[in-house]
């Protein structure tokens, strides 16, 4: 496939390697905040071909890890309600709630269903104008921005049984609470390639300017990971701190403008709660007032209190201060027919992609 | 295992199915013919060997692009005696009919169920009909159980794979799973996506004729090439390692997982086989699968070693090693 | 993060466009990048093209690489 499998090339990857040993001497950490980073670089065995002193770390990269058992809690409740309809990425359908999980309760008959597209909810809505069609909005910009079409559409279209769970993150906040954390040692990052396709570079230039610490903005092919691993230490060796991009085919410096845009006009910037950070200011959405009409959040459910299980260290994890293999749940309790916490659920979750890949 | 319910992973073909049948089915159930847990059952005596086999199917949508439920429900089982080496002879064929369902869907699957008999050379010799209310069933259930003959001196399981012994894939991977997703709402995909299915009896006989010595083969249905191969590796007591690059996968199915993020080695396929064969048996085998209808996107994906024992790991594009493990609930189409 | 990949744009019609996933087709989103034409690649994402992608680019990131091939 064109774009894809020229970026597989295994001798232009062996000479990216080769070029890597020859440029990094000192031992460096570098961290990717982006689950599909995460899954790659298990995909193709990266690690493995690294020079030892080279360390890549998982950050809060995956928008269900992140998510906050409570409001898979009111999804849940959500959609034990009759007349509603859940719709979902199929992503969710497996993360633990306090007591359960979407995918358990579809089992028990409650009308869940997955959906690629956010249009998806559209649709259904407009078949069932008796019933309430409630899509559960999570992802990070390059998700939220199909969302508020897919909003706007619903206005324009005067379709008045969409609503919305707005569970959506923006990444840049939590990339400076991870930088503002002492327990966090990290010397770069690999910066997430479809977010800033959207966003552009502007927003994470504080990671060089106030932090002095190299960032790439990286895509997703084996050769995109190790030529932004390569721009990363060349920065380290040459004492740089910059914002670079890697993955220039697709991220321009302003982003996408049209798309940021539709962004202002739909959402405004709230607190956002993430599993493991706490709770971020602006780093969440709400509706602006001509909207509010469709946010799910309004809705009367009885939402059990939230809690979650006392050992699970899936905070740590997401946070690249812990890795799976120090906590105590990991393969012993917590393993993907079970899991503990959303980090073995979601195929992105860093205890899932050790589990399965190590 | 936990679950006080059945789950639908249970059905998967991945681990929690592994789990049900070992913890559940096998104990109370055992026997010498139960026990190797292979696709058929070899049943020998003093008169020779037969393969006896069942399967059922329940797929949605019933209609999909290369074939339909009744076309499956004879492949399925024919495949399944293939994999032992066996000649298939005679199926049985059950359905369970939801009221209301129509007659018209029923003649178009009945008549799908002779062509693909006609096609595999077998014949539908005893059979069965119930009717459920309304919700009770998902339009129609199908059942078919086979037998077949086997040769003397053809030996087939999967305990069989021995280090230095070459891994062979008939052709591309996800081909059915992916056509069955392109029906399914919200995921529609136009153009040339088509089920694989496929009776695979005749390309088998032709690759014992010229190789009796072949290991094992299987078909590799749920769970996808990763699952089966685990399978084959823990009964054999070996390890694997499966070279990434060398996987056939169409473009449109390749595009369409790169898509929703699904992996191939995980999706089912109906018309596909692995063969474990000895090193030196393997140009002749790739020669009759090059001119074998079934077999023209062939290759040899892998090699059975003696390292790493029970475990199967792929050699990346760019030449990284990851571990390959068996499917683990069911893989959903993600965003992220 | 986010799933996303290259697909051809094959057929435009007002803000719909039908794009080639390696050989199977699919109707998409243009809402996000209007700009576009036929023959020319998006990135698509969740039923959208989120951005064109620029072929230019695209061949000098691969000249890049192999003139470190090279090199090395």
């Amino acid at each position: 496939m064109r774009f894809i499998d020229e970026f597989r090339d295994r001798e232009l990857a062996k000479a990216l390697i080769e070029k890597i040993r020859q440029t990094s001497k000192r031992p460096v950490q570098l961290m990717e905040v982006c689950g599909t980073h995460t899954v790659s670089i298990f995909r193709y065995g990266i690690r493995g071909v690294l020079p030892e002193h080279i360390k890549l770390l998982s950050g809060p990269g995956c928008p269900v890890c992140v998510t906050p058992n409570r409001d898979i809690d009111l999804a849940i409740a959500l959609s034990r309600q009759r007349d509603v309809i859940l719709v979902i990425f199929g992503d969710m359908v497996r993360v633990p709630g306090s007591s359960s999980n979407l995918l358990r309760e579809k089992a028990e008959g409650r009308d869940i269903r997955i959906v690629y597209s956010p249009l998806e909810a559209l649709k259904i809505a407009s078949e069932h104008p008796d019933r309430k069609v409630v899509f559960f909005a999570i992802g990070f910009e390059t998700t939220s921005p199909t969302i508020a079409v897919t909003v706007e559409r619903a206005r324009e279209q005067r379709i008045s049984n969409l609503f919305f769970l707005n569970s959506q993150k923006v990444v840049p906040p939590a990339i400076r609470a991870l930088l503002q954390s002492k327990r966090l040692n990290v010397d770069g990052f690999i910066l997430p390639g479809h977010v800033s396709t959207i966003i552009g570079t502007k927003p994470y230039q504080f990671i060089a300017t106030e932090f002095r610490r190299p960032a790439v903005v990286t895509g997703f092919e084996p050769l995109d990971i190790l030529q932004g691993i390569w721009m990363l230490v060349r920065q380290v060796e040459e004492n740089r701190a910059d914002v670079e991009i890697q993955y220039r085919r697709v991220v321009r410096e302003d982003g996408n403008p049209l798309a940021k845009n539709k962004l202002k006009e739909i959402y405004e910037e709230a607190d956002g709660h993430w599993r493991g950070l706490g709770t971020i200011p602006g780093s969440g959405y709400r509706f602006r007032e001509p909207y509010r009409a469709m946010d799910a959040r309004t809705f009367n459910v009885d939402v059990e209190p939230s809690k979650e299980h006392p050992e699970c260290r899936c905070g740590e994890v997401l946070q690249g201060v812990t890795t799976p293999l120090e906590c105590r749940l990991f393969k012993v309790v917590c393993h993907p027919e079970n899991p503990i916490g959303p980090c073995m659920v979601s195929i992105e979750g860093t205890c899932f992609t050790y589990y399965k890949y190590q | 295992m936990g679950e006080d319910k059945i789950l639908l992973a249970h059905g998967s073909g991945g681990k929690l199915s592994h789990d049900l049948i070992e913890s559940l089915f096998v104990p109370p159930l055992t026997n010498r013919f139960l026990e190797p847990l292979d696709d058929s059952a070899r049943i020998t005596n003093h008169r020779g060997s037969i393969a006896f086999s069942t399967d059922s199917y329940v797929v949605q949508p019933i209609f999909f692009p290369g074939g339909d439920i009744g076309r499956l429900a004879v492949c399925g089982t024919v495949n399944d005696l293939s994999m032992i080496g066996a000649v298939p002879a005679y199926l049985s064929l059950s359905f369970i009919l939801e009221e209301g369902f129509l007659i018209e869907n029923l003649k178009r699957i009945v008549s799908s169920i002779h062509e693909t008999a006609e096609q595999a050379g077998v014949s539908i010799v005893t059979g069965d009909t119930k009717v459920v209310e309304h919700g009770a069933a998902d339009q129609l259930f199908i059942n078919t159980a086979g037998m077949g003959w086997i040769k003397a001196g053809i030996h087939l399981s999967g305990a069989n794979a021995k280090p230095g012994d070459k891994i062979i894939l008939s052709g591309t991977l996800g081909d059915h799973e992916i056509a069955i997703l392109s029906r399914r709402e919200g995921f529609e995909f136009e153009g040339e996506l088509k089920s694989d299915c496929a009776p695979l009896n005749g390309l088998v006989q032709e690759m014992l004729e010229v190789c009796p010595s072949i290991r094992c083969m299987r078909d590799p249905t749920r769970g996808g090439l990763a699952t089966t191969l685990n399978e084959i590796a823990t009964k054999s007591n070996v390890g694997m390692v499966i070279e990434e690059e060398k996987i056939p996968v169409r473009e449109s199915v390749k595009g369409i997982c790169e898509l929703l993020g699904l992996d191939p080695l995980y999706l089912a396929n109906e018309g596909k086989l692995i063969a474990i064969c000895p090193p030196d048996d393997t140009e002749r085998l790739m020669e009759v699968l090059r001119n074998h209808p079934l077999g023209q996107n062939g290759e040899i994906i892998g090699t059975v070693i003696d390292e790493h024992p029970r475990k199967v790991t792929l050699r990346t594009w760019i030449g990284g090693h990851r571990i390959l493990d068996m499917l683990t609930g069911t893989q959903y189409p993600r965003i992220c | 993060m986010c799933l996303g990949i290259p697909v051809k744009v094959v057929e435009i019609e007002k803000n719909t466009a039908k794009v080639d996933v390696g050989g199977a087709l699919r109707e998409i989103a243009l809402d996000l990048c209007p700009d576009v034409s036929v023959g020319e690649y998006v990135l698509l994402h969740s039923g959208f093209a989120i951005q064109k992608l620029d072929e230019e680019e695209a061949k000098e990131t691969l000249d890049l690489l192999r003139q470190l091939a090279e090199v090395s």
